[in-house]
């Protein structure tokens, strides 16, 4: 296979625990025991064969991947293959301790994710007093001279706040701050009038981290993309199906993207089982929306094809119930009236509170 | 003018790797990475701490002699822009 299809990221759920309970989780609560996790060993074999597959970028993420007690051997294993690895976290819970011994053993970035800047409404939010440590883990990543990335999942509550996000990026020394949005698939998608921003929100934020990149060019990037409710064109998925990133989840399930098993009827396979190059090359999972075959109208003719791909499989799927049409995010798609009304629905809710339902029974901590 | 003086170094946040897929460099840190032609990487394994940008231009001069100083020192200053433009750079003076 050519480097067309050439993996350069392996993201690695390590394990779908979670000390936290926050609202726009994307993790699947019923599976969060650990029985079923794949142990170090079967990882580092994963990481040999990742790396074999020309993967050079590995994350470490979850759920929480520092409730893995065995991430120390994950990180010397990670190492070893030579791999720039970066570690996905709430930054709960953790030691300065630690998060040097990490270092030593080479681990090379730290992104710590926040859901708002106001220590309330982030402990609300998070399900538990968690702010005063993120930032306290902040401070040892930078100190140990760990690159540091500052994620927030942007939604229409905390939009407004940019200005104190890239303030707190600043202050903590961050090298790059996510301005990211939320996706609306599974749970956040039930509750999408909640969530989304109006378009004017969208403009003013937007605005504000064009500004502070320009300002902070060579010392901070910021990284701002608006959501695909408001592009017209889709965004090109994970750069394209089995095309640039492999996921593998807890169970040890290779995946496309994290969300590719919500798809009926497409088979994925366990690195248990299969080779990853074998499953990476050769599973029907990963080949079915490759290549251009199986694109419908109006892709199939567009000249966007090549650069976004038909869009995002997983949201064809979601609102459109065929994860082989076009993703409805495009304006051109038969079914962008979906993304139309809830925009509009959007725009005539601005400045009315919105209740978040608290999820019950999320996320479980072994300790 | 602050170039002259400044001995570039790259940041502890990459890291440099080669690739034996494409047989090319890349220069990799948080997420992402650049892949990098020739030229590139023999710029950027002068960038150690050492090395003015007169001193990398005119060893590069040696090394590459079909290139002209003139266009040895474009690249290097194109090169460098792009890294310090992603804050992959440390000056040291
Ligand atoms: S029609 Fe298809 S290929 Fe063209 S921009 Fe829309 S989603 Fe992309």
């Amino acid at each position: 296979m050519n480097n067309e299809y050439r993996p350069y990221t392996l993201i690695a759920e390590l394990t779908y625990r979670c000390p936290l309970h926050c609202l726009y989780c994307s993790n699947p609560s019923d599976l969060a025991e650990h029985g079923n996790e794949i142990d170090a060993d079967t990882w580092i074999q994963v990481f040999r064969e990742a790396e074999e597959l020309g993967v050079v970028q590995l994350n470490l993420t979850g759920g929480e991947p520092l409730l893995r007690d065995d991430l120390e051997l994950l990180i010397e294993g990670a190492r070893k293959f030579d791999l720039y690895t970066n570690l996905i976290t709430s930054g709960i819970p953790l030691t300065s301790e630690r998060l040097s011994r990490l270092r030593a053993l080479g681990l090379d970035s730290v992104q710590i994710s926040i859901q708002s800047t106001r220590r309330s409404v982030s402990d609300r939010l998070a399900g538990m007093p968690s702010f005063s440590r993120k930032l306290d883990v902040m401070r040892w990543a930078t100190s140990l001279g760990l690159p540091l990335t500052l994620n927030i999942v942007l939604h229409r509550e905390n939009i407004s706040e940019i200005e104190e996000v890239i303030a707190l990026a600043e202050r903590v020394s961050a090298d790059r701050l996510e301005l990211a949005n939320t996706q609306y698939l599974g749970w956040a998608l039930k509750n999408r009038d909640a969530l989304l921003p109006a378009r004017q929100q969208i403009e003013q934020a937007r605005t504000v981290a064009a500004e502070a990149n320009a300002r902070l060019r060579g010392q901070m990037e910021v990284l701002f993309v608006t959501p695909d409710y408001y592009t017209d064109r889709p965004k090109s998925c994970m750069e394209g199906w089995g095309r640039r990133f492999i996921v593998v989840n807890p169970e040890g399930l290779a995946l496309p993207c994290h969300l590719a098993h919500t798809i009926p009827g497409l088979q994925f396979e366990h690195v248990t089982q299969r080779r990853l190059s074998d499953i990476w090359r050769h599973s029907t999972g990963f080949n079915k929306f490759r290549g251009e075959a199986w694109l419908s109208d109006p892709c199939r003719t567009c000249e966007r094809r090549a650069l976004d791909f038909g869009g995002c499989r997983c949201q064809a799927f979601h609102l459109m119930g065929d994860a082989g049409m076009p993703d409805p995010a495009c304006s051109l798609a038969p079914g962008h009236h979906v993304i139309e009304s809830a925009r509009t629905h959007a725009g005539r809710t601005v400045g009315i509170p919105v209740l978040f339902e608290h999820r019950a029974g999320r996320g479980h901590s072994s300790r | 003018m602050i170039f002259v003086t400044i001995r570039p170094r790259l940041s502890p946040k990459v890291r440099l790797r080669f690739d034996r897929r494409t047989g090319h460099y890349l220069l990799l840190y948080p997420e992402t990475g650049l892949e990098l032609n020739g030229t590139a990487t023999a710029i950027a394994r002068l960038c150690t701490g050492e090395w003015t940008i007169d001193e990398m231009v005119d060893h590069l001069t040696r090394s590459y002699v079909d290139a002209s100083p003139g266009e040895i020192r474009r690249a290097v200053r194109e090169f460098l822009g792009v890294l310090a433009d992603r804050g992959l750079l440390q000056g040291v003076t």
